[in-house]
């Protein structure tokens, strides 16, 4: 699986983001900056890390999204290629069209720092094939701003189409008002594009990667894209 | 040319920071305040003469970036 990983001022998570990458590949991923109008020859995975781009100036992400680099990441999208939004990513991908959506201000208007219990909604997918539809994982959060928000019909479409991957949940996978952390629409941590290669995901998988880390449920999203590409190559 | 791009959330939209000012407001003892929203004022210099030209690349400033339209709504004023 040969990455890319989009890199903006003030983005944060890059490094982790590449280092789970190559932990779970066994290979480096391309640090791309984003004034570069292409991607690396032979990229599978763009990924867009989280942080907090031009300082979350005017909204979050909407300033990263026009950025050169997002025409190329556009176009790769547009030809199937597969594209990891996390935290500030998620957010820069919905700014950029990729996704629908908003992630507003958290409901409670806090900034959240803590793991969270992730409900997968379905497998089969190039971002899920790592776990079991239903399976409960734990994962951190750190944001501001990621109270998933869309139109009904949107809503709507994203449900019907099974196109929401991951649920906050209880411990015990229950999907209910007190684990839903910022208040998004039907508990959303992460989406789907209509075509199923981009996704845009609040909480950070790329930090529960290793045993030192206190645990690795992280890996399954990783190692399930991995498993996409080898099949697909 | 000065010019002033006003952008605001739409109705129905959640403004959770809205909410928070109109508290705090409340809780200064502010009377009469019955809701608040927040938005967002843009103060433009714009070069040329040409207004409906101005007029034009505002608009356009604010659907690229000024204003996100999932969410947001604008209004372009030339002072």
């Amino acid at each position: 699986m040969k990455s890319a990983v989009l890199v903006f001022p003030g983005i944060n998570r890059e490094r982790d983001m590449a280092r789970a990458l190559k932990l779970v590949s066994g290979k480096e991923a391309a640090m791309v900056w984003h004034a570069e109008t292409a991607l690396p020859k032979g990229t599978d995975l763009v990924v867009v890390p989280g942080g907090f781009s031009y300082g979350d100036y005017l909204r979050c992400g909407a300033i990263a999204s026009r950025a050169p680099v997002m025409d190329a990441v556009r176009d790769f999208a547009s030809r199937g290629g597969l594209v990891l939004g996390v935290c500030n990513g998620f957010q820069i991908l919905c700014e950029a069209g990729l996704l629908p959506g908003v992630l507003m201000r958290n409901a409670r208007l806090k900034f959240i720092c803590h793991d969270v219990h992730l409900r997968v909604e379905r497998s089969g997918t190039p971002f899920t094939r790592g776990y079991n539809a239903g399976q409960v994982i734990r994962v951190p959060v750190a944001h501001g701003d990621g109270n998933y928000e869309a139109d009904e019909e949107t809503l709507k479409r994203l449900e019907g189409e099974g196109r929401v991957l991951y649920r906050y949940c209880s411990p015990e996978g229950v999907v209910d008002e007190a684990s839903n952390i910022n208040g998004a629409a039907n508990s959303i941590a992460g989406i789907v594009n209509e075509r199923g290669n981009v996704l845009g995901m609040m909480p950070h998988p790329e930090n529960h990667v290793e045993e030192i880390m206190g645990c690795t449920d992280g890996r399954g999203l990783f190692a399930g894209l991995v498993a996409h590409l080898d099949k697909a190559a | 040319m000065k010019a002033r791009v006003t952008v605001t959330l739409k109705s129905g939209i959640l403004d959770p920071q809205g909410k928070a000012i109109e508290g705090a407001l409340k809780s200064l003892g502010v009377e009469g305040v019955a809701s608040v929203r927040q938005g967002k004022v843009f103060d433009i210099e714009m070069a040329g003469a040409d207004r409906a030209k101005a007029e034009a690349a505002l608009k356009d400033a604010a659907d690229k970036l000024l204003a996100n339209t999932v969410i947001e709504n604008y209004r372009v004023e030339l002072l």
